[in-house]
């Protein structure tokens, strides 16, 4: 019986050695994604207390469980974000993005897995009932020739609102000079309410946010741009790029995208 | 030999191409002459507010430290008028240097000025009142520093308070602290860079814009960081001619 005991114990004792052994060594095999990101753009990413959270963070953690890595969020400036995806310093780049040409140059970009629409906020006592509003007139093939004197929109730097709205009247934008570019969306519309400009563009799920939180603001009907987001990786890395994909796909079967979209934008 | 002169050529032909790519392309240079346009407006429009409240604020603060025993003992309406001035001033000072100038700026730009909706005014006024502060400070210190058996000269030849600030004292002062003030300038120049946090194309900001447009980091940053340094070097130079010029009566 004593030696029973004795062998017990230590095939117990071994038994528990191999188990920590084998937990400590899972954990540090544990490949990282970096992810950078913006957090000044709710729902899709915005700070909690110290956490980084939204539809960009939580789509990322179900992709990096799917890839068995670990999820590393890093915020940055929006503007840097495809710059340290290209060169390296991030693996992927999520931050409420949509592919453009000129995104297309430095990085790869995978399958969308939401949809953007960029709206135009305005004072709810504003004389502007949509953005054509701010065309003076148009061309004979039917593109915009002009825009009305002092027209000031607000946007934040670097997004696509900005990009869209500081083009040429002839590509749908309303001119360089009609642009006033803030650090964040908030900022933005911190003057919109304060009047130093007309309206602000900025996509339509922050855009609801800030109506919401703030009184005399409202959204046109009409919204200005409709676009898809995507996930921004260095052209290098196809196979993450591929893995990538493959993780929006399963995911967006079985219903994890979109019940992540639903949780923070209930379909009303 | 030749391998390197043809990885040399490779080089330097990727290097225009990333040069045109980012400056040329879509006229973005024009940004930076804009931008470089109206960081030199505000600059040199708050360096004119900025001296004009410097002298205000450092005329009061000396007359303060200078008249104080005499005033007190003579009393009346002129000592508390001025002790009063006297904290205001004190009060600006605080307040000025202890908060950093980007909240200044925000403060001024969403609550003070807000109906005021040209971006480049409101700086103006936020880096001009900023700056005064410095100034007034450097100012006081000029003429703190003249030794007092100066200022009784000049008493005693007949000059009143005044004339003998004006003809004695502050030709010296000035002498004194330029080298302070063009310090002060060029901070001034380099702080107007936080401009486009209220939606203003300073120099800095067209930088970024190229930044944010081109993904490329390198080039626009360089760029920048270039012409305030040509700026700056183009100051001192100027200061330190006038400094020279002041100087020739020492000899």
């Amino acid at each position: 019986m004593k030696k029973f005991l004795k062998v017990a114990s230590i095939v117990l004792v071994i038994a528990m050695l191999a188990c920590f052994a084998s937990c400590g060594g899972n954990g540090d095999e544990k490949e990282k994604l970096i992810m950078a990101t913006n957090a000044a753009f709710p729902p899709y990413e915005y700070k909690e207390g110290d956490k980084i959270v939204g539809i960009d963070a939580e789509i990322a953690e179900a992709i990096a469980k799917e890839l068995g890595m670990e999820l590393e969020i890093i915020d940055t400036e929006f503007g840097s974000i495809v710059g340290g995806v290209q060169s390296g310093k991030y693996d992927i780049g999520m931050a409420g993005m949509t592919v453009t040409e000129d995104r297309l140059k430095s990085v790869n970009f995978s399958t969308s897995y939401a949809k953007g629409v960029q709206s135009v906020i305005v004072l709810e006592d504003s004389k502007y009932t949509s953005y054509e509003d701010f065309y003076t007139g148009y061309d004979k093939d039917g593109n915009p020739n002009g825009v009305i004197d002092d027209l000031k929109i607000g946007v934040q730097q670097d997004t696509t609102g900005d990009i869209y709205a500081s083009d040429k009247p002839e590509k749908w934008g309303f001119g360089e000079d009609s642009v006033i570019r803030y650090k964040t969306g908030a900022d933005a519309v911190q003057a919109l309410i304060a009047g130093k400009v007309d309206c602000v563009i900025i996509d339509n799920e922050p855009a609801k946010s800030f109506v919401e939180a703030n009184e005399g603001l409202k959204i046109l009907k009409t919204s200005y741009v409709e676009e898809d987001y995507a996930i921004a990786i260095a052209k290098e890395d196809t196979e993450l790029l591929e893995k990538i994909n493959a993780a929006l796909e399963k995911l967006t079967d079985d219903g994890t995208i979109p019940g992540i979209i639903e949780k923070y934008i209930p379909a009303k | 030999m030749d391998k390197l002169i043809d990885n040399l050529i490779i080089e330097f032909n990727q290097f225009v191409d990333k040069f045109k790519f980012v400056f040329i392309e879509d006229d973005r240079w024009k940004w930076l002459v804009e931008g470089l346009g109206n960081t030199l407006k505000i600059t040199a429009v708050s360096l004119i507010i900025g001296i004009i409240i410097g002298v205000l604020v450092a005329a009061v603060r000396s007359s303060f430290d200078k008249n104080r025993e005499t005033m007190k003992m003579h009393g009346g309406l002129g000592y508390y008028a001025l002790a009063m001035l006297n904290a205001l001033c004190k009060v600006y000072l605080t307040i000025i240097r202890g908060t950093p100038v980007v909240v200044q700026l925000l403060i001024i730009y969403f609550i003070i000025l807000r109906s005021v909706s040209d971006g480049n005014v409101v700086a103006m006024v936020c880096f001009g009142i900023n700056s005064g502060a410095y100034v007034a400070e450097i100012f006081r210190s000029g003429i703190m520093s003249i030794d007092e058996g100066q200022f009784e000269a000049g008493r005693s030849l007949g000059f009143n308070y005044f004339q003998t600030m004006r003809y004695i004292i502050v030709p010296q002062a000035f002498k004194t602290v330029l080298p302070t003030l063009c310090n002060e300038f060029i901070v001034l120049i380099k702080e107007t860079s936080i401009a486009g946090y209220v939606g203003i194309m300073d120099l800095t900001k067209a930088g970024d814009l190229m930044r944010g447009r081109t993904y490329e980091a390198f080039m626009p940053l360089i760029a920048v960081a270039l012409i305030y340094l040509v700026i700056v070097m183009i100051l001192t130079w100027a200061v330190g001619k006038l400094e020279r010029r002041l100087r020739k009566n020492e000899r």
